[in-house]
């Protein structure tokens, strides 16, 4: 496939071929081969359409990866002067002093801690709920139902998420405000579900932003968990169905593990989603001075939010570069969850003849 | 082991289109009895409603009875999990699952039914395996993975999985369709010696193949085109073909259509 389209390109140059080839772009060429066919052998037959679409298809494919570059060169050239500048430790350190650009001391501790802690809880609640809707969609629901009830979930992808965070706010926060005062209280042995920076019972802390998360992403671990289970070639389920299996363990010993991998590089999509996201954890998480105790009732700021609501300060290049590094960190993390989400996905593939 | 299967007349639907009509037939214990016909006549469907697979296509119903040494498949408060796992099946296309290797892929249906004994599960795979003339050339990697395995080798594999539980009834829907002559030799040896123990049924597009492994045969024809299929004749393999007694199986067997 890479070999011929590599031959063609190379028979292509207008030097070569320019005496048989009638070529300013713009007037139309007849639909012909362009060598003659008495020489076959010497050069490849390209016609023009195939030139032109394969131009702006590779065209294309640059242009996403150049912008993805330009992106990641944007940052890394704003964050440098800003780290150099910066006099705490930039990996370790909890402080977010931006605000002089002669005297800053930033790091990105905490904010990592909160983005990773909510995405986590996040994962953790969405992922069995995600392959449960997946599994009964293409394998219980009965064809009718199937395809609204898919509607529905993809609904959830569609609403702003804003709307996420106001809900999160002022619906569930209160509704949540027993179960998390019952958990820090029975559980609060186990260091994750220990006091956090602000009371359990306030709401704004990463169980409810982790709770509101794992609704946002469901829709697209639930998508992606949804299309490799029902690619499950029907000879191996009617294989198991064979043996006398039952319908869970024909879900058990086809379903499942063909769709294994494609469902865990959904969910590694949806953690990508989940660290990235800004707006609804920005209205959710309420900001504290106080750094987190490693609780899931710790409040604070993620990677995205901090950015959000230091935006205010945006008034000078160094502390512009404080943000930006932090940025930095988080494009690299969602860049890396995805390559790694994409290469067990293709691991599944590859699996599968 | 080795049951009888009395058919009565079945009828078989998929939603409203009535594939196959009034099938009325016997299989032998201890023989095997081909299904031949030309495309769409229904055969691999009245095969499916034998282990009450065909139930499985949604939509699908089925009406007549279905007598293995008596007890009807059919009757209500059968299980038809139950069912499948005393009538085995083997597809057109080799079907492992992919990701369990050969020994765990020959005692599936074993752990379906629960049993969990170490050495009675290694027994069964070797014996299984060299009940399918496997061992020889698996023996040593009973632990990679049986999509690793060739084509013919795993239609072969297919075949001692579905006779590890040792079945009353072995079905086998074209087995060789998909494979080479060799492989195709090997798996009709391996037929002849399975008759011994097991009642066989077969599914086969190949007429010479019918003729080389079956005892009887029977012969299912469209009468036309969006009719129900039908049972045209079944008898002895060497009187269907040499000397049919309907002229439908004459032409079909000396190739003048289908």
């Amino acid at each position: 496939m890479t070999e011929s389209t590599n031959s063609e390109r190379r028979s292509a140059p207008p030097g070569e071929t320019g005496n048989t080839l009638v070529e300013p772009p713009e007037t139309p060429v007849p639909e012909e081969p362009v060598t003659p066919p008495s020489e076959p052998g010497e050069k490849k037959v390209v016609r023009l359409g195939d030139r032109v679409f394969q131009s702006v298809a590779t065209g294309s494919g640059i242009f996403v990866v150049a912008i993805i570059a330009a992106i990641g060169l944007f940052l890394l050239v704003r964050a440098i002067p800003a780290l150099h500048a910066n006099e705490a430790n930039f990996l370790l350190s909890g402080q977010w002093r931006t605000g002089d650009p002669e005297n800053m001391a930033f790091g990105i501790i905490d904010l990592a801690w909160i983005t990773v802690a909510s995405s986590l809880v996040a994962l953790i609640l969405a992922m069995p709920v995600a392959g449960g809707i997946a599994l009964f969609l293409t394998q219980y629901a009965p064809k009718v139902l199937a395809r609204p009830f898919a509607y529905v979930v993809d609904l959830l992808a569609a609403v702003p998420s804003v709307i996420y965070g106001l809900w999160g706010a002022l619906v569930l926060a209160p509704v949540l405000k027993p179960v998390a005062v019952r958990l820090n209280e029975t559980l609060g042995w186990i260091p994750i579900f220990a006091d956090g920076n602000v009371p359990a019972g306030s709401g704004s802390n990463v169980f409810t932003a982790g709770i509101v998360l794992a609704v946002m992403i469901l829709p697209i671990i639930t998508g992606v968990a949804r299309e490799v289970f029902a690619r499950t070639p029907a000879v191996q389920i009617e294989g198991a169905l064979a043996l006398g299996a039952t319908k869970w363990e024909v879900v058990r010993t086809t379903v499942w593990p063909f769709g294994r991998s494609g469902f865990v590089g959904g969910a590694m999509l949806g953690l990508g989603r989940a660290l990235g996201e800004t707006v609804a954890l920005t209205v959710i998480l309420s900001y504290t001075f106080e750094g987190p105790h490693y609780s899931i009732f710790d409040a604070g700021a993620t990677f995205a939010s901090r950015i959000a609501l230091g935006s205010a300060e945006f008034n000078n290049n160094l502390t512009v570069g404080a943000y930006i590094a932090a940025g930095l960190v988080l494009f690299i993390s969602t860049f890396a969850v995805n390559a790694i989400a994409r290469w067990i996905e293709s691991g599944s593939a590859r699996g599968k003849e | 082991m080795a049951k009888r299967l009395d058919i009565k007349d079945l009828n078989l639907y998929y939603n409203k289109f009535h594939a196959v009509r009034d099938v009325t037939l016997q299989v032998h214990a201890r023989s095997v009895t081909a299904f031949i016909g030309p495309s769409g006549c229904g055969k691999s469907t009245v095969l499916r409603a034998l282990n009450r697979m065909h139930e499985v296509v949604p939509g699908s119903r089925v009406e007549g009875s279905v007598l293995l040494d008596g007890e009807n498949v059919y009757a209500p408060g059968v299980d038809p999990v139950q069912v499948r796992r005393t009538i085995g099946m083997v597809f057109q296309r080799a079907n492992p699952f992919p990701t369990m290797s050969i020994r765990d892929n020959v005692v599936a249906g074993l752990k379906l039914a629960g049993v969990k004994d170490k050495k009675r599960l290694e027994e069964v795979t070797e014996r299984s395996l060299r009940g399918a003339n496997l061992w020889e050339e698996v023996k040593d990697r009973l632990n990679k993975p049986g999509g690793g395995l060739s084509g013919g080798q795993q239609q072969r594999l297919c075949i001692a999985r579905a006779i590890a539980v040792q079945p009353d009834v072995l079905l086998m829907d074209e087995p060789c369709s998909a494979l080479d002559p060799i492989s195709t030799l090997a798996i009709e040896d391996l037929i002849a010696e399975l008759k011994k123990d097991y009642t066989i049924v077969i599914v086969t597009h190949n007429m010479q193949q019918a003729a080389r492994v079956s005892d009887q045969t029977a012969f299912f024809n469209l009468p036309a085109v969006g009719e129900p299929g039908q049972l045209v004749e079944i008898g002895e393999t060497g009187k269907i073909f040499s000397n049919p007694s309907q002229k439908a199986t004459e032409d079909y067997i000396s190739g003048r259509f289908g």
